[in-house]
């Protein structure tokens, strides 16, 4: 019981936003680190690819940017979820700072996967199942986005945002699952869990060590983005009030 | 080690222009991001500041 009076303690934007506030730099470094180390096994300790030359060190960022699009999804619609429930203001908070960096990653991957399909596949773009459904989920940060912002009154916006989130979510298992159930040209799943990864170990740990680059960026980019919701949203309150005073 | 020098690293076996390109965009989005959140907190809290400012002391 006590721990769960101390979780909601948290759940409050004027306790969260101190706390953010300090976790933000553990992140960031966290993230320089394991971009240094990832770019440097990516791009100097990985061996060439014997089939497709040296192109194929876009795999480092692509599969990165792909994987965090779909999770950082998740947990948007996570928060939607909550906060559609329990009705926590930080949720929604959560959820509308964690959408645009979803998005982004989302053009990332449609951007690396285009640079790296022009040389390998002689296209920049085909309508396969796996490029259809990330142009899907990219499609649907920006909707949640453009609905948030859409309606004036920001708790209105938040819930229905929250909707489409959740509905939406729908297309995260489609992406992962399109190249099994499809006959697709993108090539099936360079890591799975039932059995070992198909490629070489240096590959193998320079691919994850970009990818937990791009979660600790991700999550120092939205605490980031959520303080300074926090602060637009609650600009009348006494504790934000009390900061203005003593923030520079 | 891999490359015999800096001009056949940055060449990457004549695919310099797909593993530049796609490298560039990826570190300028990063920076863009981190650009934006820095400017949206500098103006929400010169705003709270302007705020401040204008309201009588207690």
């Amino acid at each position: 019981m006590l721990s769960l009076i101390n979780w909601f303690r948290y759940a409050s934007p004027q306790t969260f936003y101190p706390l953010a506030g300090r976790m933000i730099p553990w992140f960031a470094g966290a993230a320089a680190g394991f971009a240094a180390a990832g770019l440097y096994i990516g791009f100097f300790v990985a061996p060439t690819d014997a089939q497709q030359g040296q192109v194929y060190r876009v795999i480092f960022i692509h599969v990165a940017a792909s994987w965090l699009s779909m999770f950082i999804y998740l947990v948007m619609a996570g928060w939607a979820a909550i906060g559609l429930s329990l009705n926590t203001r930080l949720s929604f908070m959560m959820a509308r700072a964690l959408a645009p960096t979803g998005a982004m990653f989302a053009f990332l991957s449609l951007w690396t996967g285009a640079l790296w399909g022009k040389p390998t596949w002689g296209a920049w773009w085909v309508w396969d199942a796996r490029l259809t459904s990330e142009l899907i989920l990219l499609f649907l940060f920006l909707g949640v986005m453009a609905l948030q912002a859409a309606i004036d009154d920001p708790r209105r916006g938040d819930r229905a945002g929250a909707l489409l989130a959740i509905v939406g979510a729908i297309n995260v298992p489609i992406i992962y699952f399109s190249v099994i159930w499809w006959n697709t040209l993108h090539q099936g799943a360079s890591v799975s869990i039932a059995r070992a990864p198909s490629m070489a170990k240096t590959m193998l740990a320079g691919m994850l060590l970009m990818s937990l680059a791009c979660w600790m960026y991700s999550i120092a980019m939205s605490l980031a983005r959520a303080r300074c919701i926090m602060l637009e949203r609650e600009k009348h309150t006494a504790w934000v009030a009390d900061l203005a005073g003593s923030e520079r | 080690m891999i490359w015999s020098g800096p001009a056949e690293f940055f060449a990457m076996g004549g695919y310099a222009f797909y593993v530049w390109g796609s490298f560039s965009v990826f570190a300028l989005a990063i920076l863009a991001e981190t650009i934006f959140v820095i400017r949206r907190r500098n103006q929400v809290l010169h705003q709270l500041r302007q705020e401040h400012k204008n309201k009588p002391n207690p």
